[in-house]
């Protein structure tokens, strides 16, 4: 990459967090509290010890899988707003198959099986809206909310009326399976979520970058979602390629699934999701779409997602909430592709209409 | 003598890496059409956006009427009278003719629009200026040429006197382009200035007074039209001699290689845009087809590449294209050069060697993943096969020069295994040396015994590779003409639906 490209990669989200900072400190201004204890605060609960560290790298987990979801339905051109159900629909999967299984299954084999079953719920959630687009030309943004709500009523009315352990929300344990905590590795972790799903992630993130820039089918999909038109000249199946990504990128959400069930509880919980799949929208767009920014985008959402919890005592954590957001407005002014995007959408729509 | 009405010097404007202007100039006479020309990527547009208020130079100055101007903004411009006619037409389709024309400033009544108001001052407008549409009717309906004359009433209504016009014969038919020179010579009687951007030689000695030839940024010569020639205007905008002739073609037409027959397509709103189309391209032939723009060629081109649904036949080589995929027929020895270079024929975004594996990507594919390798080898071969410039592999297509795109395109096509090569306005917005270039490369898949079906807006580039030509209007091929017989007149007369006594058919 040349350095005006590294700077335009890398400009968008750097301003954006520079932008949360400055309206940080007005926040915690006006809330009548000093920003560098509170700032000091928020390291400290995150970066600070072994726990908040890992707290972090846990939320990171589901924030990489969900962001990548996201950015590689954008890298076709579409925009996956339904990463939330995808989510909460592979956690499912794997949740119902742990169940099934007897407790003196193998490891390996568990494990497999409720990989596989993350995976293909997220991806047929995320074909549906995929085959709505390429088939019908069905908006995918109105598809996948629409396929969020559906996917969350279902399996919230599956676990409540059927599988539920009593006087809870979540299924019964799974037997066997289950991905070790870091803690088990390093004991100075003790007490945190973080688990070696982790390393999935990074796996994940992997795999998609060698998809999108080193075989044909990424060389098609980025063809795809720059120019539609172009693609299709070249004799590219767009509708195709279109249903493959949203499979795919449902799977990526789904394993993140995984994380929750596998590596944390041990069990299926409604609403366990819990936004993870809306804000890796955030972190896709923040990681400008490519994997490894979405790696360290994923960093920096669950940092602070994790430090909301440890400002609590001086400020509310939705101050947390409020710095999320406007770190997404800021990349979303920021980001030139948002910018040519919605001139483009402007201007497509009058010269459409005035083709004699 | 008076003060200069637009005096530009010493004009710097760079965009990244690629200097658009390097001290540029222009020195344009109260009440003269002067022409700017140049190759594409020469600078004329900048330097004329720059005037217009559209961007601000990076150094340099200039004046308009006398004052310093420098670096001021469209509003400011359009104060004192300068405005751009836009290559790309800015019109709200839903809205009628009076109305986009007074559009941002609209007479009142109270708070309301004064509808006779505004249809008054339009038809005032076309009165004195001969521009002829009629101020009631919604710009969707109108013709590309009559969208044009709305834009020109649109910069008279705000009171312009020194007219930029980006070149405005890209899109129109002889007819249109006639009616355009009276127009603008009626304007110049009436006292308004104004610089024409254009790369087509004949246009700029029959309208202008003045040339100003610009080259990589520079401007290379100021002529006096009457005392110049189209080689001495090539020769400066190219920097060396060029072969303007036009060639009689020698080919050795053979056997019918792609067969339309009753062909019907739908067309972008509804409406039929082909209706029965018979044709065939024989072997070592270049049918050309010639018509206005928007009277089918898009919609018969599509359908040929399978990117558009159509009832009749096509074959090529005895093979029914019906059941092909875009694909399948790319294999089965199509080739496409698409008129819409920024749109359909290349990902903008894309690098050269990228670009130009579209539509081949299968044989540069090792197991499912590229051979970054070879897709880089059969860049360079190409880029130096076809001349691309800057000859760097992994140079983002969009900052090429329009030249350079189109010669991706065309080394991409040329270099399939194809039989008959479906080219549409191949060097539109193209450079005359990039022109002469793809031309030749065109007669050379002729002599090598391909069929090349060659749609253009440009007659002259029609008669000058075309062995036999269609003209296409409304849909129809309304005549066939061997190039022999054919001549600018009388292919104009029935591109537009005049059909001559002695008609060929």
């Amino acid at each position: 990459m040349t350095r005006t490209a590294w700077i335009e990669t890398l400009f968008p989200p750097v301003v954006a967090l520079l932008v949360a900072l400055v309206a940080g400190d007005v926040l915690i201004l006006a809330y009548g509290q000093n920003p560098a204890a509170v700032w000091h605060l928020l390291v400290d609960g995150t970066w600070g010890n072994f726990y908040g560290i890992g707290q972090v790298l846990y939320k990171a987990t589901t924030l990489c899988f969900t962001g990548l979801a996201v950015a590689l339905a954008l890298r076709a051109g579409m925009f996956n707003v339904g990463a939330e159900g995808q989510l909460a629909a592979g956690g499912f999967g794997a949740g119902v198959v742990g169940l099934l299984l007897p407790a003196g299954t193998p490891w390996i084999l568990a494990f497999g099986l409720m990989f596989v079953a993350a995976a293909l719920c997220g991806g047929a959630v995320a074909a549906v809206p995929g085959v709505l687009k390429a088939r019908f030309g069905a908006h995918e943004v109105i598809a996948t909310i629409m396929m969020n709500f559906i996917v969350l009523a279902l399996v919230n009315y599956a676990v409540a009326a059927h599988l539920h352990t009593p006087e809870t929300l979540h299924t019964q344990s799974i037997a066997s399976g289950m991905v070790p905590r870091l803690a088990e590795i390093a004991p100075a972790f003790h007490g945190s979520a973080a688990n070696l799903v982790l390393l999935l992630a990074l796996l994940a993130a992997g795999v998609v970058a060698v998809v999108l820039f080193a075989t044909r089918f990424g060389f098609e999909l980025r063809a795809v979602g720059l120019q539609v038109a172009a693609a299709e000249n070249a004799g590219i199946g767009v509708g195709r390629t279109w249903i493959r990504t949203m499979v795919l990128a449902g799977g990526l959400a789904g394993l993140g699934g995984l994380n929750f069930v596998l590596g944390y509880k041990g069990f299926y919980e409604d609403g366990f999701a819990g936004g993870a799949g809306f804000l890796g929208i955030a972190v896709a767009l923040v990681g400008r779409n490519h994997p490894i920014g979405v790696v360290i985008s994923a960093l920096c959402f669950a940092t602070l997602s994790q430090g909301g919890l440890a400002i609590h005592a001086l400020v509310p954590k939705q101050m947390v909430e409020v710095l999320q957001a406007l770190v997404i407005l800021a990349v979303a002014m920021a980001v030139p592709e948002v910018r040519a995007r919605v001139a483009q959408l402007g201007l497509t729509a009058v010269a459409r209409r005035g083709q004699p | 003598m008076s003060a200069p009405a637009i005096q530009m010097v010493a004009i710097d404007k760079r965009f990244g890496a690629v200097a658009a202007n390097r001290g540029a100039g222009l020195t344009v006479a109260a009440g003269e059409i002067h022409a700017l020309m140049g190759e594409n990527g020469a600078g004329k547009s900048t330097l004329v956006k720059i005037l217009a208020g559209l961007q601000p130079p990076d150094s340099g100055q200039f004046w308009v009427d006398g004052r310093d101007v420098t670096g001021w903004n469209t509003a400011q411009a359009l104060a004192a009278g300068v405005a751009m006619v836009h290559q790309h037409f800015m019109l709200v389709p839903t809205l009628t003719v009076a109305e986009n024309v007074v559009l941002g400033r609209e007479p009142l009544r109270g708070p309301r629009l004064d509808r006779g108001a505004a249809v008054r001052a339009v038809e005032e407008l076309c009165q004195s200026t001969g521009l002829q549409v009629d101020a009631h009717r919604l710009v969707a309906d109108l013709s590309v040429g009559e969208a044009q004359r709305v834009e020109i009433l649109k910069v008279l209504y705000r009171g312009a006197k020194v007219l930029l016009l980006d070149e405005p014969t890209a899109v129109l038919s002889p007819p249109e382009v006639a009616e355009l020179w009276r127009v603008l010579r009626r304007l110049q009687a009436s006292g308004a200035t104004i610089v024409l951007i254009s790369h087509k030689l004949d246009e700029v000695m029959e309208i202008s007074q003045r040339v100003t030839v610009m080259r990589q940024g520079q401007t290379v010569q100021v002529l006096d039209t009457a005392q110049t020639t189209a080689a001495a205007l090539a020769r400066a905008m190219v920097g060396r001699d060029v072969d303007l002739a036009v060639q009689t073609a020698e080919s050795q037409v053979g056997e019918p290689l792609l067969q339309v027959r009753g062909l019907q397509v739908a067309g972008h709103r509804g409406p039929a845009a082909i209706v029965g189309v018979d044709l065939d391209v024989h072997t070592g032939e270049i049918l050309g087809i010639a018509g206005v723009e928007g009277n089918g060629q898009s919609e018969l081109l599509e359908a040929l590449a399978g990117l558009r649904p159509y009832r009749g036949s096509i074959r090529l080589a005895g093979r029914d294209l019906a059941p092909l995929s875009v694909q399948q027929r790319t294999a089965a020895g199509l080739a496409h050069v698409p008129e819409d270079r920024h749109l359909r024929a290349l990902v903008l975004d894309f690098s050269v060697a990228d670009n130009l594996i579209l539509g081949k990507t299968a044989q540069f594919t090792r197991r499912g993943f590229l051979d970054r390798r070879a897709v880089a080898d059969h860049a360079r071969q190409l880029i130096a096969d076809f001349d691309i410039r800057p000859p760097d592999p992994q140079a983002p297509v969009r900052g090429l020069s329009g030249g350079n795109q189109q010669k991706v395109v065309i080394a991409r096509e040329l270099s399939r295994n194809f039989q008959v090569l479906l080219a549409a306005q191949p060097t539109r917005g193209v450079d005359v040396g990039a022109i002469e270039f793809i031309h030749d490369r065109l007669r050379q898949a002729r002599a090598q015994g391909k069929g090349v079906l060659l749609v253009s807006s440009e007659l002259r580039e029609i008669l000058t590779l075309s062995d036999r030509i269609a003209v296409l209007y409304r849909g129809r091929i309304v005549a066939v003409v061997p190039r022999e017989e054919a001549s600018e007149s009388v292919l104009g007369l029935h591109m537009t639906g005049v059909v001559p006594a002695e008609a060929h058919d």
